[in-house]
């Protein structure tokens, strides 16, 4: 039984607005490491563009939770649910930002010749978003567990950060020449490394939306942050 | 089906309550009862209307008895003494623990012979002032600065949120160590609310305080603890916090929440 029929729908809507942030987010990172691959400036300005409308919608959603902070007086799994929105909107943005900033690294790489054929950063890409996917929808569900589940996944991610991080300074030292290019992709494997930990960010929230209980997931040992900052 | 950690040792109990049950002419409105409720702390008791907070508060000074065809079983330890227990005085009972009700019933006298009333029927007037003691209680209840300048105007004459802060120093005049509030701020307007609760705030700390709401704002802005009745049972007793963050009854849930009751 209900009697916040309004209330009820006013969440869903809010619900439905951060899996469409989320959802932008993900094409966002899909779209920067395809420009990335072909060397698409167009792309690249468009994703820097369009993360404009990101940042407006996470505004949007910070508002709207705002007001039903102030009108419903939320309690208990409403307000944690609230709460995490406030908290996952911050990170999605965010993301949208690392996706805006490789592309921004495509721009400045213009039209030098590819140091080598992509393969490890992609893997990196298509982890990070699968990982995001799952963890929207364990937000949608309110499924510990099933954040929990992601979670696992970022030891992935900062593994091949780290063997491209290897790569390319082998790449440098054997030949000074390519120091330029092997930081772009350097920054670019780093942007989906933070994407990834936003992730985790995302999960420890929906932890706290399933059980009330608000702690930082412990990851590996010594991946936990990356070689840059 | 109550959940409480109510049972701690680390705690300062003023009222212990076992296994209470409570019939109307054989109507059963309350069952099964266990909580603690803490010294210098402020207890809130809430749920839906009907489902017994009045009487279980009403048990804790036996304001109950004067109903007809009642029956009360299990206990109710004040610094743990029963206080059904064969030969306990009542009117001791009710001086040790106050009660303020819904709407602010002062006497239609002076402001103060309203405050004045309790210590002279219990001849407290013998070994203090009385005026002291009515200064005392006025400005316990935060209430001295407003009438200091007359107190022999006509208690009725104040505002209704000004009655109900005599009617807390009348209570505080007698010197109890429990203080029970039924809805003390479902008469008043939001300011006047805010008042009793700065004064319940203040209050705390001499005495152990329980308060029946219905508004459940003022239960989490106000209260350490908070108890949840349904039905007559307590579904749940937790600090005020974890009730309203994350309470770990679904039916409390649904309640806090707006969604059942
Ligand atoms: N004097 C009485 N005689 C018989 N039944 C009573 C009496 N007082 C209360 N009851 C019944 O006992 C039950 C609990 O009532 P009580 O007044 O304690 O509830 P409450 O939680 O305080 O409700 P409210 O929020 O409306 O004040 C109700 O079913 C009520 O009808
Ligand atoms: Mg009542």
């Amino acid at each position: 039984m209900t009697v916040r029929t309004a209330f009820d729908q006013e969440l869903q809507d809010l619900r439905d607005n951060v899996l469409r942030l989320g959802s932008m987010v993900d094409t966002a990172i899909g779209r920067s490491i395809q420009a990335l691959k072909e060397r698409d400036q167009s792309l690249a300005q468009q994703i820097i563009a369009e993360d404009e409308d990101i940042n407006a919608l996470r505004f949007k959603i910070e508002g709207d939770c705002v007001r039903l902070i102030a009108r419903q007086q939320p309690a208990a799994r409403d307000l944690r649910f609230i709460v995490a929105a406030m908290n996952i909107v911050l990170d999605l943005e965010r993301m949208g930002d690392h996706a805006a900033g490789i592309a921004t690294i495509v721009l400045r790489m213009g039209g030098e010749p590819p140091l080598k054929p992509l393969i490890d950063l992609p893997r990196m890409a298509q982890i990070a978003r699968e990982m995001l996917r799952a963890s929207l929808d364990a937000f949608m569900s309110e499924n510990e567990q099933e954040a929990m589940d992601v979670t696992g996944r970022d030891e992935e991610v900062d593994q091949l950060f780290n063997k491209i991080f290897r790569e390319l300074i082998t790449f440098m030292i054997e030949d000074p020449r390519t120091v330029t290019r092997a930081m772009y992709l350097i920054f670019c494997a780093h942007n989906l490394e933070r994407i990834a930990d936003r992730v985790t960010n995302i999960c420890e929230r929906v932890a706290f939306v399933a059980t009330g209980r608000m702690e930082e997931i412990p990851s590996e040992a010594g991946t936990e942050t990356g070689i840059i900052g | 089906m109550l959940t409480t950690n109510s049972l701690n040792s680390d705690i300062t109990a003023k009222v212990s309550v076992e296994n209470l049950f409570f019939y109307y002419s054989n109507q059963p409105a309350l069952s099964d009862i266990s909580i603690v409720i803490r010294d210098q702390k402020i207890t809130a008791l809430i749920g839906p209307s009907g489902c017994g907070k009045s009487t279980f508060l009403r048990c804790l000074n036996r304001m109950n008895d004067t109903i007809p065809d009642i029956r009360v079983e299990g206990r109710v330890l004040l610094d743990g003494q029963d206080i059904y227990a064969p030969g306990t005085n009542v009117v001791d009972l009710r001086q040790r623990v106050g009660m303020v009700f819904q709407r602010p019933n002062p006497f239609p006298q002076s402001v103060f012979d309203n405050v004045a009333f309790g210590p002279r029927v219990l001849g407290l007037h013998r070994t203090a002032n009385l005026a002291d003691i009515v200064e005392e209680s006025l400005r316990g209840a935060a209430l001295w600065d407003e009438v200091k300048d007359d107190l022999e105007q006509d208690a009725l004459s104040l505002s209704l949120g000004q009655q109900q802060r005599l009617c807390i120093a009348r209570v505080i005049a007698v010197r109890p160590e429990v203080i029970l509030m039924d809805e003390p701020c479902s008469a008043l307007d939001p300011i006047a609310t805010l008042e009793v609760e700065e004064l319940m705030q203040r209050l705390k700390k001499d005495y152990c305080i329980a308060i029946v709401t219905h508004n459940m704002q003022q239960a989490a802005r106000a209260s350490d603890w908070t108890g949840f009745f349904w039905l007559g049972e307590l579904v749940e007793f937790a600090a005020t916090q974890t009730i309203f963050t994350h309470p770990s009854q679904k039916l409390t849930e649904n309640y806090i929440t707006g969604r059942a009751g």
